[in-house]
């Protein structure tokens, strides 16, 4: 029995999760040890006596001696109450701390704030000295000095804000400009003779003609009487494309824009159309009752305008080619360029009046009225040309009894500008590498004038044809020019060729010479 | 060193403070030309330290300069500005967008400094020849000509303004008040030649928007 109370015992010393009756509160300790302090000494010293001091309830291996001899003196006073101040001050003066009335979490929590706000302190403290002393040096810097020794004044009436709408003169200074290309003084060198004079025996000395074309692919028509010959500018092989029976002769020819289509106006009113890679005639179409003496292509449409004063579209792959016929003119036509983007046809007739008319690509061709009539020539308008870098510009020339070069703007109908030539103005170039324009004359000269666009300032004037300048073409790659002129001859210029420091616009302009592998010799 | 030398060679404080206002008046002048901060008509050739200054002819701003200029000499012989500050501001937003400074540094500071009581009171005499100081003079305001080359294009209209740095203990003079001191945000510096007087030292530094 003993023996079992006597485990039963050590267990609940041994076990902490029980409710532990050991340490009692101090308080209540305080309460018993003055009430039965009597008692407490006496085992006290009884307890010292017997096995000195013992560390009291820790669990010790050494624990069974120790209890077992803990327990005789116990059993003198064998009631709880008695074991429990008994137990404490038998550590001594060891404290003994009682879990309980311990708020571990508030002390814990306590502690920590204890500390942070120690901390902060400490940081405040220590942070802010180098704190200021960077801002301090921060605004010295920006100042100058230390802003907090020094004060800034300023005169209170300040000075006055500059007018208003007032704008920084030296805009100037910093924005650029290109100077325009027209007021740079010309200095490249135009060759004053011809590179080449090339025969032209037969060529109809008329006015109101237009004998010679160069195509795309470097090939000049030229038309000599009732025979077209095929000039291959890259070879300088000849090659005859047709001749006419009777007293026909050839009055226009015209190159598509692009491939091997030559179109043939001839005196009977017919419009023919050959492929000069075969030297084939592909089709005529009629349309006209007098000789056809001017042709101008838009694409697969050609126009074409006659002595009686009609122009006429054709579509050229139709059968039924025929899209409209205008009375254009009172009377022949000789003048008629497609603007290069197409939406413009400008003829100029003997009649002195210059037409512009729209586009007939539109479903409905029934415009029989010009967008524009003008009557500012005062002689037959031969000479057209369109302005290759400016889509509505458009120059035209007059004949004898007017000698002048008029620029249109064809959007608005105004006469942009005049220039008085002197001399019969036969026909009109516009330079493609240059922004110049050349004009072919008639009497007294009979000379070829180059001239700076828009100021029109005479660049160069090139004489050599004994009679006057019937037509002008220019060769694909923008270089030379072609005159035909009344003396039988053919002179190629090479006027335009194009200037080495402007490296950059040439190698454009070569790069489609290239393209063609061809070149003029 | 008899007085006669003296006055013959070298320059007194007051003669030195006369100078430096000199040359703020036409360097600012100069600035307010090359600038455009005014129009240009507004402006008429003088000739100054043998060079051709454009200054203004503008009544206010002769008025406002003549005042200005005169207090910081004033403060300047009594050694009171340590900056001067040409603010350029636009007119519609208040932005600042350049800053001229001319720090003021007085040269032999530290017996100055130790019986400041002697300096206030005794004109100072300095060393250095006056044909020598306008010529530092003239090479600096030839550099503020040059600085068009670099500084952005002030492209709106444009106000300006004069800040004086002084000591703590400066009296405030009447129509005058304290302002906050003035920065341009992200700016670059570029500083130009300085100047002596031996007595005045004058740098000067222009801040403008890094565009």
């Amino acid at each position: 029995m003993s023996h079992l109370k006597y485990i039963k015992e050590i267990n609940n010393l041994t076990r902490m999760d029980e409710t532990i009756k050991g340490p009692l509160p101090r308080w209540q300790k305080k309460c018993l040890e003055t009430s039965n302090s009597s008692v407490n000494h006496s085992i006290n010293t009884s307890r010292k006596m017997t096995n000195g001091s013992f560390p009291t309830p820790t669990p010790t291996p050494t624990k069974k001696n120790d209890t077992r001899v803990k327990k005789t003196p116990s059993k003198t006073s064998k009631k709880s109450p008695s074991r429990t101040p008994a137990k404490t001050p038998s550590g001594g003066d060891r404290f003994i701390p009682s879990r309980a009335t311990t708020n571990f979490d508030l002390g814990y929590y306590k502690i920590q704030q204890q500390t942070n706000i120690e901390k902060n302190e400490e940081k405040l403290d220590n942070a802010s000295p180098s704190k200021r002393e960077m801002q301090r040096l921060m605004g010295e810097n920006l100042h100058g000095g230390d802003i907090n020794q020094m004060r800034v004044l300023s005169y209170q009436n300040k000075a006055p804000a500059p007018p208003e709408g007032y704008q920084n003169p030296l805009r100037v200074v910093y924005s650029q400009s290109k100077t325009p290309a027209s007021i740079k003084a010309s200095t490249r060198y135009i060759p004053q003779t011809p590179d080449r004079i090339l025969d032209a025996p037969e060529i109809v000395d008329d006015y109101y003609l237009n004998l010679i074309d160069w195509s795309e692919s470097n090939i000049l028509a030229v038309a000599l009487g009732a025979n077209v010959y095929l000039w291959n500018a890259a070879t300088g092989t000849i090659e005859q494309l047709l001749e006419l029976n009777g007293n026909d002769y050839v009055c226009s020819v015209a190159w598509i824009q692009e491939g091997p289509y030559l179109a043939v106006g001839t005196t009977v009113g017919n419009t023919e159309l050959w492929d000069c890679s075969q030297t084939k005639r592909v089709r005529v179409m009629n349309g006209h009752a007098a000789r056809v003496g001017s042709l101008s292509w838009n694409s697969h449409i050609l126009t074409s305008g006659c002595r009686a004063g009609q122009i006429v579209h054709h579509d050229v792959r139709q059968r039924d080619h025929l899209i409209s016929t205008i009375n254009a003119h009172a009377q022949e036509v000789c003048g008629l360029k497609w603007s290069p983007d197409g939406k413009y046809l400008a003829s100029g007739g003997n009649d002195n009046m210059l037409q512009i008319w729209p586009s007939v690509s539109t479903q409905s061709h029934t415009h029989t009225q010009p967008i524009y009539s003008l009557n500012q020539h005062q002689a037959a308008v031969k000479a057209l040309a369109w302005c290759p870098w400016q889509n509505s510009i458009l120059a035209s020339g007059g004949g004898t009894a007017d000698r002048t070069i008029r620029f249109w703007n064809c959007n608005t109908g105004a006469c942009l500008n005049m220039v008085d030539t002197k001399s019969q103005v036969c026909s009109l170039l516009w330079s493609t590498t240059y922004k110049e324009i050349v004009s072919g004359h008639g009497y007294a000269q009979n000379q070829l004038i180059i001239w700076k666009y828009p100021a029109m300032t005479k660049v160069a004037e090139l004489t050599g044809h004994s009679s006057r300048v019937l037509h002008l073409a220019m060769s694909p790659d923008g270089t030379t020019i072609l005159s035909a002129g009344a003396d039988e001859t053919l002179r190629l210029w090479k006027c335009f060729l194009p200037d080495p420091h402007k490296k950059k616009d040439t190698s454009e302009i070569k790069s489609v010479a290239s393209r063609l592998k061809q070149s003029i010799r | 060193m008899t007085e006669t030398q003296q006055k013959a060679k070298c320059i007194t404080l007051k003669g030195s403070a006369e100078l430096v206002k000199e040359y703020l008046l036409y360097g600012v002048n100069s600035i307010l030309y090359q600038r455009g901060i005014y129009p240009p008509e507004t402006f008429e050739p003088a000739e100054h330290f043998g060079l051709f200054v454009l200054m203004s002819t503008d009544e206010k701003i002769k008025g406002f300069l003549n005042t200005v200029l005169g207090q910081i000499q004033e403060w300047l012989t009594q050694r009171k500005v340590q900056k001067i500050t040409l603010v350029i501001t636009n007119v519609n937003t208040k932005e600042v967008l350049e800053k001229w400074d001319f720090k003021v540094d007085y040269e032999g500071q530290v017996s100055n400094g130790a019986n400041g009581n002697k300096s206030n009171g005794l004109p100072e005499v300095g060393t250095k020849d006056v044909k020598l100081i306008q010529r530092e003079i003239r090479e600096v305001i030839r550099q503020i000509t040059g600085t068009v080359s670099f500084l952005p294009l002030l492209d709106c209209l444009c106000s300006f303004d004069i800040l004086t740095y002084t000591v703590p203990d400066c009296g405030i003079p009447k129509e005058w008040d304290e302002t906050q001191p003035v920065f341009i945000a992200n700016s670059q510096e570029v500083q130009l030649r300085s100047f002596s007087t031996s007595i005045h030292k004058m740098d000067t530094i222009v801040s403008y928007r890094n565009v």
